[in-house]
């Protein structure tokens, strides 16, 4: 059903982050393919959110290199990746579709996916209310529904799974599985046990284990 | 152009629905306009001489205490982070909010001019000169707020130091401003003034976009 995606492969050498005067972490290597999944586990402020804002640029790291090889070179890297945050980017006095028709605009998306997106978020019956009924686990389920109506070969997720019920984290986790099987790259700081059909595309990153 | 519409639709949706300031600004727009023949008194004639200035001052305070919210709330709920992948430069983005902000707050105050213009024994030559001078000045105004609104875009309590920052660089809108809408001065003078309303506001509109969105990438580090 996805139009398939312009691949983009992730080196990240000797990479350190630093906040402030506060040195996040250092020498961090890793590298990922398309079709693979990247989970960050470490314990609480170890710099997981930090590598995610820096793999999207928003950050500029104090050593070290990120390279997104790939690509369709008349893009701008921005417009190939997914960052979902702590914060659902959602608007309380804007009705559900409303929301996501803006994201899917802003983000170059399909608008005709925005109905089915919500159906599969689970909030297809809420489409027409203002987003501030919304509870905390439902918010996170709207953010989420992004990934579904703007296709882009890079998702960064933080914590994805907040707040969500067990059937939310089981949708996150087909989510994902869906996504690195059609070639994308998923990188996700999350403490989810992700049953993949193949389990030889992911790889756990540890950070922060040198303060334990 | 679609994500540059969308979002200019999106931001007018959230001044105008409840809990938007598009109203509010325009009560306080004539509210300061309402207290000035108060202070000053009933003299009309003063009234009239006043008016382009008194029209100007109220106008630059509705559009300053607007400003706060034009990047704090989309930093706040994370959708600034999103909006940097949006299928759009991060200036477009900044040029669109730009739009709709002045759609929504300095486009209703220059409609409203006209309750002004009763209240202060404006003339009707006078009217359509300040008319003029606010459409043609505004969006200046709210460009060098851009600035000073995402310089400020990280403080929790930011909401007043953006008006302080920009008031003193809007001064030179309001010597031309308030010379474009009098007619009183030197013939010619008027016109003059206009023309350099212009060019401040065509360049404050061009340089905007390319400030405001460096101070928006650095305020993410």
């Amino acid at each position: 059903m996805n139009p398939p995606l312009a691949p983009r492969r992730l080196v990240v050498a000797d990479l350190a982050c630093r906040r402030g005067e506060r040195e996040i972490f250092t020498g961090l290597s890793f590298t990922a393919n398309p079709g693979e999944i990247v989970l960050l586990r470490g314990p609480n402020g170890a710099g997981k959110s930090t590598l995610l804002l820096a793999l999207c640029g928003f950050l500029t790291p104090a050593a070290g290199r990120i390279d997104w090889q790939g690509g369709d070179p008349e893009r701008d890297f921005g417009e190939d990746l997914h960052f979902i945050g702590h914060l659902s980017a959602i608007k309380p006095s804007l009705t559900l579709a409303e929301n996501l028709e803006f994201w899917a605009d802003m983000l170059g998306g399909m608008r005709e996916r925005v109905a089915s997106a919500l159906d599969l978020a689970g909030l297809g019956g809420l489409a027409d209310y203002p987003a501030s009924v919304l509870s905390a686990g439902q918010s996170r389920r709207l953010a989420l529904a992004r990934l579904l109506v703007a296709p882009r070969p890079v998702w960064l997720l933080d914590e994805p799974t907040a707040a969500l019920d067990s059937a939310g984290d089981r949708w996150v986790a087909s989510l994902i599985d869906e996504h690195v099987a059609n070639g994308g790259i998923a990188i996700a700081a999350t403490h989810l046990d992700l049953a993949l059909t193949d389990a030889s595309r992911l790889q756990t990153l540890r950070i922060g284990s040198r303060q334990q | 152009m679609r994500p540059f519409f969308a979002l200019v639709r999106r931001d007018l949706r959230l001044a105008t629905r409840i809990g938007g300031d598009a109203l509010t600004l325009i009560l306080f727009f004539v509210l300061v306009a309402v207290i000035v023949p108060f202070a000053v008194g009933p003299d009309r004639v003063l009234l009239a001489r006043l008016a382009p200035a008194i029209v100007w001052i109220a106008a630059l305070l509705s559009v300053l205490l607007g400003l706060d919210r034009l990047f704090h709330a989309d930093h706040e709920d994370g959708s600034l982070f999103a909006l940097r992948q949006a299928a759009l430069p991060l200036e477009a983005v900044v040029l669109a909010k730009l739009a709709a902000h002045w759609i929504a707050t300095a486009l209703p105050l220059i409609v409203t001019t006209p309750v002004l213009a009763a209240l202060l024994n404006m003339s009707a030559g006078a009217l359509v000169s300040t008319m003029l001078a606010l459409a043609v000045g505004t969006p200046a105004l709210v460009a060098f707020g851009a600035i000073g609104a995402s310089v400020t875009v990280s403080l929790r309590r930011g909401g007043l130091i953006a008006p302080v920052l920009i008031l003193p660089l809007s001064i030179p809108i309001l010597i031309f401003g308030v010379g474009a809408s009098s007619g009183q001065a030197t013939p010619g003078a008027a016109s003059a003034a206009l023309i350099y309303l212009s060019a401040i506001s065509l360049l404050a509109v061009a340089f905007a976009p390319f400030g405001a969105a460096l101070a928006l990438r650095m305020s993410a580090e």
